[in-house]
């Protein structure tokens, strides 16, 4: 079990706080640490909540500098967390291609 | 553990009555199965806020919510839900698609609402990128959509602020009665929570947890998927549907589109993990761009699916039980339960403090489904 009421160290600000992490959706380190001390406890909250890893790349960049900076502010180690869903397609593609299954023809 | 209220479930519904509650000083535990908060319908659903097409027993709620909460919710719960509310298209292109939007249509203004039919030239007036396969239309103007990831979440943040006490990964698996009175909440690990009210809003998972207080909800699972797009410059605001239930939509604050699909193999998905099928998104493109074919290079970047948990009348349960005094239900939303939930959550604290609900509710009991 998760509790999401247990203490964590005060949230102090840092000089880097406007450093971006996600560089798709352009989410800064401080938006990510503060995302923690308002209760997003899992790499997939806190991608639901600030959309970290939701932009073109899909978060095949930004996912273990997150991973890294929620671990800290909670206190775990980042082995701890688990990972977010990966999702179809593998890379971005057109509607127009997407479209061209071979269905439809009816 | 105790409170006074244990809710079962931390979705948008959970946390919406957790909130309320909490703003009104009583203490409640929210327990959540999974590792996430708002792991169901809550975040893969398309961010309707609309009252056309609805059922008219599900019409109260919304419109209530409308007028009432989501102009507000955003400062409410001091998170961006991202509400829009400009109006809701559905679409059509053939008689028969006519034929569906009327009756639509004349269901709802029975009910006092704004929602007129239009012509396909009028239809492109309001969404100058609609195609000329469009021949008719359904208008709602005072429908709109908003962000279900940042609604939930920010139910769960204000609720939390406010004191709510949230577990996540405590699987709750059996209700036991004390005295005749349902308050206990028994998680898979052993741990008992009681509270003088226990609210079960676990989706499609609370038709096993009431088997064992021997209520049941004819509900089951159905498939529902989206697909996501990369973001472009804002094109437009409305919230669409067709009268084919093809697919529906609308382009986010963000930029992206978010479209929810349907290829008709939805109630005969893989059970299990819920899973993007490999056909349903090149099926709803071909949709989507008979109607709007200034998307056909827009570049798809992300598909989901959740479960629905659909009820066998197409509309929830929001009800406590007689024969299970103390069990308050919340579920069986049946893939439309987003743009009520903060009408239901007010309820919901209405019902577990023993208050008058600002609603009726008679038409969403547990008992109607007799035959």
């Amino acid at each position: 079990m998760n509790d999401r009421s247990r203490e964590l160290k005060p949230f102090v600000p840092a000089p880097d706080d406007d450093m971006i992490i996600c560089r798709c959706e352009e989410i800064t380190k401080g938006e990510i640490r503060k995302a923690v001390h308002d209760g997003m406890f899992t790499l997939t909250e806190i991608r639901r909540y600030l959309r970290t890893g939701m932009g073109l790349c899909q978060g095949q960049t930004c996912t273990k500098l997150v991973k890294g900076i929620v671990a800290r502010e909670l206190g775990v180690k980042p082995s701890e967390l688990g990972s977010a869903t990966g999702r179809a397609p593998m890379r971005p593609i057109e509607m127009k291609i997407l479209a061209n299954d071979g269905g439809g023809k009816k | 553990m105790n409170a006074d209220v244990i809710i079962v479930g931390g979705g948008i519904i959970g946390c919406a009555a957790a909130y309320n509650l909490a703003k009104d000083g009583v203490s409640v535990i929210v327990l959540e199965g999974s590792a996430n908060i708002g792991n169901g319908g809550s975040v893969r659903n398309g961010g309707g806020v609309r009252q056309s097409g609805r059922d008219p027993r599900e019409l109260p709620l919304i419109m209530y919510a409308i007028k009432n909460i989501w102009p507000n919710l955003s400062d409410l719960l001091d998170t961006n839900v991202e509400y829009h509310q400009q109006g809701n298209l559905r679409l059509g292109h053939s008689e028969k698609n006519k034929q569906i939007l009327e009756g639509l249509t004349e269901r709802a203004v029975k009910c006092d609402l704004d929602v007129r039919m239009i012509t396909g030239d009028e239809a492109r007036e309001i969404n100058p990128y609609l195609s000329d396969a469009v021949t008719c239309a359904s208008w709602c103007p005072t429908d709109g959509h908003a962000n279900p990831l940042t609604a939930t979440m920010g139910y769960y943040k204000a609720a939390r602020r406010l004191g709510a006490h949230f577990i996540s990964d405590e699987k709750i698996v059996e209700l036991r009665k004390i005295k005749g009175r349902v308050c206990q909440a028994v998680s898979a690990s052993g741990n008992i929570y009681e509270g003088s009210k226990i609210i079960l809003a676990a989706g499609y998972e609370s038709r096993y947890i009431a088997s064992t207080v021997g209520v049941d909800i004819p509900m089951q699972p159905v498939l529902l998927e989206t697909l996501v797009t990369e973001a472009v410059s804002p094109m437009f605001w409305q919230m669409l549907g067709t009268a084919d239930a093809d697919f529906y939509g609308h382009q986010t604050d963000h930029g992206s589109f978010v479209f929810g699909l349907n290829c008709g193999l939805e109630p005969y998905a893989k059970p299990g993990k819920p899973v993007s099928s490999s056909i349903a998104s090149s099926a709803a493109c071909r949709g989507i761009m008979r109607y709007f074919p200034s998307l056909e290079d827009i570049k798809v970047i992300r598909c989901w699916a959740g479960w629905m948990d659909s009820c066998a009348d197409h509309v929830p349960v929001i009800s406590p039980v007689e024969e299970a005094k103390g069990l308050i239900l919340a579920c069986g939303f049946s893939g439309h339960g987003f743009g009520i939930s903060p009408a239901v959550g007010l309820v919901l604290s209405q019902m577990a403090q023993d208050k008058e609900t600002v609603l009726d509710m008679h038409e969403l009991r547990y008992d109607r489904f007799r035959p």
